[in-house]
């Protein structure tokens, strides 16, 4: 893990990179890369995040901005602007059961192939998919998902990368935190190595490739 | 009494003591009200929550502490949290024993449709799928009507949720089962005739000798 200043970490995602982005309606999202994503205007960027929250907030900024070209996600019911981009084609946007996404991006990061979910079956979500029967029940196979990089917030990172959650800002965090080939950490709070105790750490410091720094010091 | 009122009363009958009970946005939401705190029902949120607790006081809120709408609320004592995909493991693996949903459509066999309007509303399914697909019981808790047009249908129209049948809709005119595949009228609203519920349903209605009044 090396320790960057916000600037640097988002001047190595190209334009046009695949990003996924954590947190649930903006509660758990990395708020500095995504002002930082802006500034830098970065576009033509394919987003994998749960939902597009709300102009303004967490990912809706990057739809403010009109940087996003793709965008796999579960709802984008209270975001206007994305709606907006998706029914004038401006943005190509695949929705997914919630269950079915944090799966595909567990598969992307735990080695396997895909999963198979009853989720979905009989329904519009299973057009093109293959149905695989075990002991007379029907799934569907949903593919392993993962991106170039994942941008993802903590409440406690560590000096070398330790990571831990606090309340509903978990979510998405620690899968996406293994499904993406460079990982980059904003947190709450910066602690020195042994704060978070063993038992504690969800995101064991190997995962981490990038912990943004504090803007003082 | 109100419609919501009705319903949610009547859905909040159907929760038993330690029961793990997810519910919707909209009218099921409001269920949390009529249960009694004695039973010891655990509320989960999906974003990651078991054991959810009212809206916190003015000044109380904890931005990282939130509903699945994003909107401030409060743990109890004795909650958990975890990540998305513990949630969802919760909800597909059987380990939610009731979800309470809204509906646009409930057809004869007790498919529901809940999440998309062609051409009009396409927001995404969130999490609806897999509950529907997943818990153990899967309530429906919507008016029985909407504009004058029955939301119990022959056949949805909209696109299904899920293959497999709900368990339970709950009405501000009626409970409706699906035993044996097909709708069946079970209890009717307090002032509510067989008669007048029939009227205002599309859906062929299997009704028994007796139908009995809805306790709320």
């Amino acid at each position: 893990m090396r320790a960057v200043s916000v600037e640097e970490a988002v001047a190595m995602i190209p334009t046009g990179a695949s990003v996924m982005v954590g947190g649930f309606m903006g509660v758990g999202t990395p708020e500095r890369l995504l002002d930082e994503l802006v500034r830098q205007k970065k576009s033509n960027l394919t987003i994998i995040s749960n939902d597009a929250a709300t102009p303004g907030k967490g990912v809706g900024k990057l739809f403010d901005a009109t940087l996003v070209s793709r965008l796999t996600a579960t709802h984008i019911g209270l975001n206007p602007k994305a709606q907006q981009q998706m029914l004038t084609n401006q943005v190509a946007v695949d929705l997914i059961p919630q269950g079915t996404f944090a799966e595909r991006i567990r598969a992307g990061g735990s080695g396997l192939g895909g999963v198979l979910t009853p989720t979905g079956v009989g329904t519009l979500v299973a057009e093109g998919k293959r149905q695989i029967e075990i002991d007379g029940r029907p799934y569907l196979l949903e593919t392993a998902l993962r991106a170039q990089f994942a941008l993802v917030h903590a409440f406690l990172a560590d000096y070398l990368g330790n990571l831990s959650y606090a309340l509903t800002s978990r979510n998405f965090n620690p899968v996406m935190a293994m499904a993406a080939d460079t990982v980059i950490v904003t947190a709450e709070h910066i602690v020195p190595v042994g704060v978070i105790a063993p038992d504690h750490v969800v995101t064991p410091a190997p995962l981490v490739d990038y912990l943004i720094t504090n803007p003082n010091g | 009494m109100d419609a919501q009122e009705i319903i949610a009363r009547r859905v909040a009958r159907e929760l038993k003591a330690g029961n793990l009970v997810n519910l919707g946005i909209g009218i099921p939401t409001l269920v949390a009200n009529y249960v009694s705190p004695d039973l010891k029902v655990f509320f989960q949120s999906e974003n990651g929550l078991i054991g959810t607790g009212p809206i916190p006081e003015q000044g109380l809120a904890h931005p990282l502490l939130t509903d699945a709408g994003g909107r401030p609320i409060s743990a109890l004592p004795g909650a958990s949290t975890f990540d998305s995909a513990m949630s969802f493991a919760l909800i597909r693996g059987g380990h939610v024993d009731v979800t309470v949903l809204g509906g646009l459509q409930v057809d004869a066999r007790g498919h529901l449709a809940n999440w998309m309007i062609p051409g009009k509303m396409v927001p995404g399914m969130g999490g609806a799928m897999d509950l529907v697909s997943g818990a153990k019981r899967v309530i429906v808790a919507m008016q029985h009507a909407a504009k004058g047009k029955s939301k119990i249908v022959k056949n949805c129209n909209l696109p299904q949720t899920s293959d497999r049948p709900v368990s339970l809709v709950v009405t501000d005119l009626a409970v409706i089962g699906f035993p044996n595949g097909n709708a069946t009228l079970l209890e009717t609203a307090p002032g509510v005739s067989v008669g007048e519920v029939m009227a205002v349903t599309e859906a062929e209605l299997i009704v028994g000798d007796s139908v009995p009044e809805m306790k709320i």
